[in-house]
């Protein structure tokens, strides 16, 4: 038995939720996107993530 | 059968299309908050990582929509009597109210977070105000009080090149204020024009615009002052660091194209107009998107020639 033609209202539905599921892709990829420019970016800004002192992380102070 | 059938199948609340929501977002508008935004972000000096302005373009973009999502939630009532905006999805019923302020309120919150996130605080907070301008203080208090409306709510729609600036410099500065104030000068004459030839549309619908508490011959004076005022601001802004010879020959030229339209506006009564179906008004209207576009284009081209060496002052 052949299944019908989809009633318009599945259609629109389904055309809602294609367009938020590529909203969403779109929005992972923005985030993607942001964190590899900022990571990349400025490398140092993260030092000190695993909580090891390190000299060049000091404020410089006056001899 | 039909009861049970059109009970089912009928549109109801939360079937809308996708459309109808990106409707809510004001598109149109839109592709003018990108195309400012994008200007104050390029002629803004320093530089900044493509991708961070593609996001900062993105999320206040965003923001602006979502702005556009809250003034449909609360203008419904008049939207649905005014021709030109019966048909939005709140007003013909595709889209609930309730959800365009729930759509308003989440894009609204992600947009400032995100542009904080993305860009910095300086340019979220910018944003944040935008959009508290045009919802709260146009659109809920000065579009249903006074024919200063959109004199003072075109503020709104000025911030979006200040919040590019800010996006790439993480502050304000005159130049910013410059593009700010150009587009708030713009604002009234581009709306006056509309409201000329929509006629009686804003009366029907109780806003106090200018053409419906002072009269038409006022309005039409008022967009000579106005548009008057703009020309040396916007010929003026040549002068500072973000013109130069590309923005000076389009303002030049724009500004007295501008002159000439609202001259022939000031000149012409309702006789006229209806005689000829408002074609000034309408001419001028559509000329009016175009000397937006035209002057922030002509910026973006004076910063691409200074970044290619090629800047003259």
């Amino acid at each position: 038995m052949a299944f019908g033609k989809d009633h318009e209202l599945h259609q629109r539905r389904f055309g809602r939720n294609l367009g938020l599921g590529l909203v969403l892709v779109g929005f992972v990829a923005v985030m993607f996107g942001l964190t590899v420019a900022k990571v990349g970016d400025g490398m140092g800004q993260v030092q000190g993530f695993d909580h090891v002192l390190r000299p060049e992380m000091m404020p410089e102070t006056a001899q | 059968m039909t009861d049970a059938t059109s009970s089912l199948t009928a549109p109801q609340a939360g079937d809308a299309s996708f459309g109808d929501y990106v409707s809510l977002l004001k598109p149109r508008v839109m592709t003018l908050v990108v195309f400012t935004a994008l200007a104050g972000l390029v002629v803004a000096p320093g530089a900044v990582h493509p991708m961070v302005a593609f996001a900062a373009i993105v999320f206040i973009a965003l923001g602006g929509g979502a702005s556009g999502a809250l003034n449909m939630w609360w203008d419904a009532d008049i939207d649905a009597i005014m021709r030109r905006t019966r048909n939005r999805s709140v007003p013909s019923g595709r889209v609930h109210r309730d959800e365009a302020l729930s759509v308003g309120l989440a894009l609204s919150g992600i947009a400032v977070v995100m542009l904080g996130l993305a860009a910095n605080w300086a340019a979220a907070a910018l944003l944040a105000f935008t959009i508290f301008f045009y919802v709260v203080i146009y659109t809920m208090w000065l579009k249903r009080w006074t024919p200063q409306n959109i004199v003072i709510g075109g503020a709104a729609g000025a911030f979006p090149p200040m919040i590019g600036w800010a996006a790439a410099t993480g502050g304000v500065s005159i130049e910013s204020v410059l593009m700010f104030a150009l587009i708030f000068m713009w604002t009234p004459p581009h709306f006056w024009a509309l409201a000329l030839f929509m006629k009686s549309d804003y009366a029907d619908a109780g806003v106090p615009m200018l053409n419906v508490t002072h009269g038409r011959p006022a309005t039409r004076r008022h967009i000579l002052v106005y548009t008057a005022l703009l020309a040396p601001l916007a010929i003026g802004t040549a002068f500072s660091s973000i013109g130069g010879p590309v923005y000076l020959s389009v303002a030049v030229a724009m500004n007295l194209w501008f002159l000439k339209g609202a001259l022939s506006i000031w000149r012409r009564d309702d006789a006229q107009a209806d005689a000829d179906n408002y074609i000034v008004e309408k001419r001028f209207f559509r000329f009016s998107l175009y000397y937006l576009f035209a002057h922030f284009g002509a910026l973006m081209a004076d910063a691409a020639l200074t970044r290619f060496g090629w800047g003259i002052w």
